[in-house]
């Protein structure tokens, strides 16, 4: 993918290496870099996977490997969770559903 | 070139400090373990007065208390004749970033704007993020947020996702981390390199903007009940809601009212576990903080922290995700609110201690919070699922956080479960002797240890006895 200079982009760079980590984290994190990503403004022409240097929001230097071309979000309200259908109709029942329900 | 190694940066870091934050902590530490709290509240914080000032500037504050009469009906079922004191919520989504996190905010922007600085970093996952962001961008400041996000496989929490997408709303720049207590490394880099202002969850400031939360409660009741709250129950992290919470209430001269903390129980999880970061549904109100904060509340940001939980809490109980989760779809179908669920971590608790009290007495959940796509129980368990965390219904107390979340196949089987409050003011004791070199405690440091733990004299010195301590 073609990215021009001024695009808004999102890179990424490894902040440590496993070896780099700090004393405390505990051994599973110990074993992962620390990562990070940050989005900017593109300072030059580039091609996803170039390490590049970008202007964030705030007008810092980033610079790190472009991982994604106007990154936008993908959160969403998930998968339907039958559960959470039931509790509305139980707690409607015992409070609204009869006397058969009261103690 | 500046040594930016992991060690060398940490070893700056009360000289950063200090530059970020415009106090000289210094002043306020006493010769021995303690120092003068409410002298550095006094000194650095802003009277009630100028906070409503403050905070009214941008719309934060003056929220509706909601009489929940359904899910107060629903807990009389369960209680025995008499019993089930009137459930009331204060509505904090209604602030301007949807938490009562805008009143530490406000005051916290408001204040590195009147010192100067061009900007303003706090490093936080949560609502907070949100609520500085929002007020940086009403005072014109700029913002940085520093989030723990993904874990190595860069899978992200929804509901932090979501947060960062609102702090990027707001115009903030968001910086996101894999886990690891190195975020704070990246934060002192980053307070360094700009020279913003550290909007900390801890300063005097921060928790000083939540006291307006506490008095507007008493306010509130006295005007249309004729008294103060019976209960007030704080959803319990770092400690700075209760905190500010209690101090507004105290303020207000309600000091009959009880106040309880209710944290969800994470206990068994680590988290700076990368492999377990992704097995826990709730990102904060949890154990995981709740417990360290409380024993240790100087762990923070800040050489010494204005949130102070043991000084003023009565009770801490928790309470598990699956009832949270339930509550939270209780007060969208019996109430006709649909909040995010960590905010209502407290609710879970106000519906097991109203089954305590009496039909006449009052208890106050002080806060909801906003929701959305990744912030509601919906993508929160469906995330879980999806992360082999099995969901069912059964007797929530059976959970094994980590592995499974039950739902209650009843609301009969909510219960908040009591922490063993004097076992966690020994540890507060015991770390705070720790922390100093000296052996011998003078008078000064015994009544600190009395103010720290909200106990007396015969108290402390029982403890330190047990511990070896001479005074």
């Amino acid at each position: 993918m073609k990215i021009k200079k001024g695009d808004w982009v999102r890179v990424y760079r490894v902040i440590f290496t496993p070896d780099q980590r700090a004393p405390q984290v505990p051994d599973d994190t110990k074993k992962v870099p620390l990562e990070m990503w940050v989005k900017g403004f593109c300072q030059s022409d580039a091609q996803i996977g170039d390490e590049v240097e970008i202007l964030t929001i705030t007008g810092r230097k980033e610079h790190g490997k472009v991982v994604e071309l106007e990154p936008t979000y993908k959160h969403s309200f998930g998968n339907y969770v039958p559960e959470i259908t039931q509790i509305g109709i139980t707690l409607k029942e015992i409070l609204f559903g009869g006397d058969d329900n009261e103690r | 070139m500046k040594d930016n190694s992991y060690s060398a940066v940490m070893g700056r870091k009360n000289d950063i400090m200090k530059k970020a934050i415009g106090i000289d902590y210094a002043v306020f530490e006493d010769d021995g373990i303690g120092f003068d709290y409410e002298r550095m509240m006094r000194e650095t914080g802003y009277s009630l007065e100028e906070m409503q000032e403050i905070q009214g500037r941008t719309g934060v504050g003056n929220t509706p208390l909601l009489e929940l009469r359904n899910i107060t009906e629903l807990a009389r079922k369960m209680a025995a004749p008499g019993k089930g004191a009137r459930i009331f919520i204060k509505d904090e989504a209604s602030n301007p970033s949807g938490s009562f996190k805008a009143r530490r905010a406000a005051n916290a922007v408001y204040h590195a704007k009147k010192l100067g600085y061009k900007g303003v970093i706090a490093a936080t996952s949560g609502n907070y993020g949100s609520a500085v962001a929002s007020q940086a961008a009403m005072q014109g400041l700029k913002c940085i947020i520093v989030q723990e996000t993904f874990d190595s496989k860069g899978v992200g929490q929804p509901e932090i996702v979501e947060k960062a997408r609102r702090c990027e709303a707001y115009g903030a720049e968001v910086i996101q981390l894999t886990v690891g207590p190195e975020l704070f490394y990246e934060f002192l880099l980053l307070l360094e390199e700009t020279g913003y202002f550290n909007a900390s969850l801890y300063t005097p400031f921060g928790i000083a903007g939540v006291e307006t939360l506490g008095y507007e409660l008493s306010m509130q009741c006295r005007e249309r009940y004729g008294k103060d709250p019976d209960v007030v129950v704080c959803t319990n992290a770092g400690g700075g809601n209760l905190t500010g919470t209690a101090r507004g209430l105290i303020k207000a001269g309600a000091v009959e009212t009880k106040i309880v903390g209710a944290s969800v129980d994470l206990s068994g999880l680590h988290m700076a576990s990368d492999t377990q970061f992704n097995k826990k549904s709730f990102t904060t109100g949890h154990t995981g903080f709740g417990v360290p904060f409380a024993t240790v509340p100087d762990r923070s940001d800040v050489p010494r922290s204005a949130a102070r939980p043991m000084r003023y809490m009565d009770r801490y109980v928790t309470v598990t995700q699956g009832e949270v989760f339930y509550m939270t779809e209780a007060l969208a179908q019996l109430e006709g609110l649909e909040k995010g669920p960590a905010g209502n971590t407290a609710l879970v608790a106000a519906f097991s201690i109203a089954q305590e009290m009496d039909e006449d007495q009052i208890i106050v959940v002080q806060e909801t919070e906003y929701t959305g796509a990744g912030k509601h129980i919906q993508p929160q368990l469906s995330f879980a699922r999806d992360n082999g965390i099995e969901i069912m219904f059964g007797n929530p107390k059976a959970q094994v956080p980590g592995e499974n979340i039950i739902l209650p196949s009843h609301p009969s089987l909510i219960k908040a479960v009591d922490l063993d409050l004097d076992k966690l003011k020994r540890s507060l004791i015991k770390n705070a002797i720790s922390s100093r070199a000296e052996k011998k405690l003078g008078d000064k440091d015994l009544m600190y240890l009395i103010t720290e733990t909200k106990t007396d004299k015969a108290y402390v010195l029982s403890v330190l006895k047990e511990l070896g301590i001479d005074l």
